[in-house]
């Protein structure tokens, strides 16, 4: 069985492990049925609670990120625990580098937050009273915090699959961390719907959700091995 | 050439100890079979070799032609095959052989895996779940992907169970061929399978 040996590159394999995951995700909906139930529900009850009653855009802003963050927290740990459930994280670690399958990991967490968003956003406006004054600059504070929330929780996921209460714990390690990415999503989500000044009025939230995203995707990337090895 | 030293190694599972003092060294063309009673620590020590955990004490070195292999390398020259090893099972046989080549760095066309897959004698069943395989057949696909990229070492923990004669048949080929180019190691108690090996290595005794 004398076989060709290339060098695939990193990237390569990092797609192979995003189109695995994809291809396993749209066979069994685990994950994306488990993030869309919570996001829909948890956006009905607030719907049904408000209705089309006028609050201040704090309080939309604050709804939104319940909804997003509760929602993400529901699916997103399952890249790593249907590994570990599955028992497929041994031949996994048996074949292949870490920094791939974190990356490939870490980019399916982002899609699954983006389509979450996707369906989610137009729908809180749809049945709430809230007005978006900033579109782009809505999207743009969404997309950052998706790429922070994909790149912490995806290595939180990793160091939970191994644990006894796994969802409990999920949500007991992701929160303190995710704090400062909360406060930016929260502050700039609140000026996009009051504001109509563009970007610059929401410099400070953009800073640090970038700054957030590039440290906790730095760090990750180099603290995974540890927590895929051990 | 390849050598794998194995150095005064011990595993403690909390307070109880698994094994002690197991060290043996082996080189390309050799194979070894570990063997001892129900819990002595055969699948342990075979874990410990293929990188899944680390020893309690003890050292072991992997090198090609004297020079020390890194972690990563030491990974990418080791296959592993034993029960606890689970492929996808809502990926097809070709898909996962797919996919566990490109993260080894083994490029393959359709026909290397039409050739792979009737190595296992499963040709014509490369489009099913590994989910509806039999356990037999699922073993053989996970030979397959062990097999993938010519491994240095090749470590099988009770390698012919669940296999019918033609299961059998093809492993004692696949080790055939290990032996003489790398280096086997095979976990068993059944004298059937430590036949195939060398040399005999008693843990826990």
């Amino acid at each position: 069985m004398a076989l060709p040996k290339s060098s695939i590159g990193l990237a390569t394999k990092a797609l192979a492990v995003l189109h695995k995951d994809i291809r396993s995700e749209f066979r069994s909906r685990y994950a994306i049925n488990a993030i869309l139930l919570f996001g829909v529900t948890t956006l009905t009850v607030v719907s049904l609670s408000v209705g089309q009653t006028s609050l201040q855009a704090p309080v939309y802003s604050a709804l939104f990120t319940i909804i997003m963050f509760f929602s993400a927290m529901s699916g997103l740990a399952q890249v790593f625990v249907k590994e570990e459930e599955a028992k497929t994280a041994v031949v996994l670690k048996l074949t292949s580098d870490p920094t791939p399958v974190y990356l490939g990991k870490l980019v399916f967490n982002f899609l699954l937050l983006a389509l979450l968003e996707i369906i989610v956003a137009p729908l809180f406006f749809v049945m709430t009273d809230a007005q978006l004054k900033d579109p782009l600059l809505f999207i743009i504070i969404q997309l950052l915090a998706s790429i922070g929330l994909a790149g912490a929780t995806t290595l939180i996921a990793a160091i939970i699959s191994k644990a006894g209460i796994k969802g409990a714990l999920f949500a007991v390690l992701s929160f303190p961390i995710l704090l400062p990415l909360l406060i930016g999503a929260l502050n700039g989500t609140t000026k996009a719907l009051e504001t109509t000044d563009g970007l610059y009025s929401a410099g400070t939230e953009l800073k640090l959700l970038i700054s957030y995203a590039v440290v906790m995707i730095t760090a990750s990337v180099l603290l995974f091995e540890q927590v895929w090895e051990e | 050439m390849y050598t794998l030293t194995v150095e005064n190694l011990a595993r403690f599972f909390g307070p109880r100890l698994v094994f002690k003092e197991v060290s043996f060294s082996l080189s390309s063309g050799q194979s070894l079979a570990v063997t001892g009673r129900n819990g002595s620590g055969k699948t342990t020590l075979l874990r410990l070799l293929a990188g899944l955990s680390s020893p309690s004490k003890g050292k072991i070195s992997f090198s090609r032609d004297g020079q020390k292999l890194t972690r990563a390398e030491y990974r990418r020259s080791t296959s592993y095959v034993g029960p606890e090893l689970t492929l996808y099972d809502n990926l097809t046989a070709v898909e996962n052989l797919r996919f566990f080549a490109t993260m080894r760095g083994v490029e393959l066309d359709a026909n290397s895996i039409e050739r792979i897959l009737a190595d296992v004698q499963l040709a014509g069943r490369g489009g099913d779940f590994y989910g509806a395989y039999s356990s037999g057949m699922k073993l053989r696909l996970k030979y397959a992907v062990a097999l993938l990229g010519d491994p240095a070492l090749l470590l099988l923990d009770e390698p012919t169970s669940n296999l019918d004669e033609d299961g059998k048949r093809i492993v004692s080929e696949i080790i055939a061929r290990q032996t003489a180019t790398g280096i086997l190691i095979i976990a068993t108690n059944e004298k059937e399978e430590y036949g195939f090996a060398q040399k005999l290595y008693r843990v826990g005794d």
